[in-house]
């Protein structure tokens, strides 16, 4: 079982650090490309810029990002999922400040800490709703990580 | 201007990725926890059993949609607006929606979860 945990809790931090990272490559991509105009005849346009190299890098994070991402859905709540992986908007202010010399005000920063917060607001508490729905797969109510984040 | 564009993209994002979500999640709930199931029949076993949820393809279409809003949504606005603003919102939206349709308990943990990182998205886009 500690193994097991340990690997979940290893699954939400591959969300946080793989959707941060593939996040701010797609942004520095995307710098690069300049605006792109929303039209029907600009479409190709837009499907040109996963040639670069930098948005290129950040889909195939994002992609093993949604690989973690649906695992953990499947043994946790998604209201337990979503906040435990919001820690990435801190590390996305971060690389934005710190990467990409952007302005982070003051009051963006106390946006930041209260996400924080609330992030650890419901790490603190169960990750897996009991109900019938769960129960029909035997696996996923024999062993969820509510039962030892409880202890 | 852009910032209008910018929120723009952010309400087309919050809409989608909380339907995509929701399906998600729902497809994943019914094909259990893939770690187990990878350990008793391998991996070619559960990439089967997603693949063959039909909420799970729903759920990538909505997810597709909201990734284009988002190539959008970062070409025209900042970095440390658009990706927190979008995700955070989105998480709100989450709360409500996984309560009322994956019968989710959302308790007083996660509402207090959700007012606070509703207050920080607030804050960041001062």
């Amino acid at each position: 079982m500690p193994q097991l945990t340990f690997r979940k809790y290893l699954v939400l931090a591959g969300i946080t650090v793989c959707a941060t990272a593939g996040d701010s490559l797609l942004a520095r991509g995307m710098k690069q490309l300049g605006n792109i105009n929303v039209s029907l005849h600009n479409l190709s346009g837009l499907l040109l810029a996963i040639l670069n190299p930098w948005v290129t890098a950040g889909i195939l994070l994002l992609l093993a990002f949604f690989a973690c991402y649906i695992s953990a859905l499947s043994w946790a709540d998604l209201t337990y999922v979503l906040p435990a992986t919001s820690l990435g908007y801190v590390l996305v202010a971060l690389v934005a400040r710190f990467g990409f010399h952007e302005e982070v005000s003051p009051t963006r920063w106390l946006g930041i800490a209260l996400i924080a917060a609330g992030v650890g607001f419901v790490a603190a508490g169960p990750s897996l709703t009991p109900s019938r729905q769960h129960l029909h797969s035997h696996e996923a109510s024999r062993d969820t990580i509510s039962q030892e984040v409880k202890l | 201007m852009k910032d209008i564009y910018a929120w723009a993209a952010i309400g087309l994002i919050v809409l989608t990725s909380t339907t995509g979500d929701v399906l998600l999640s729902h497809a994943m709930k019914r094909v259990g926890d893939v770690g187990e199931l990878w350990k008793r029949r391998g991996v070619l076993a559960v990439l089967g059993r997603v693949l063959r949820t039909p909420t799970f393809a729903l759920g990538l279409m909505a997810m597709g949609i909201a990734f284009y809003s988002l190539l959008f949504g970062l070409s025209w606005g900042n970095l440390s607006l658009v990706v927190p603003a979008s995700a955070s919102l989105t998480f709100v939206a989450n709360a409500v929606a996984a309560r009322i349709f994956l019968h989710e308990r959302v308790g007083r943990r996660r509402w207090i979860a959700a007012l606070l990182v509703a207050g920080g998205v607030v804050l960041m886009a001062l």
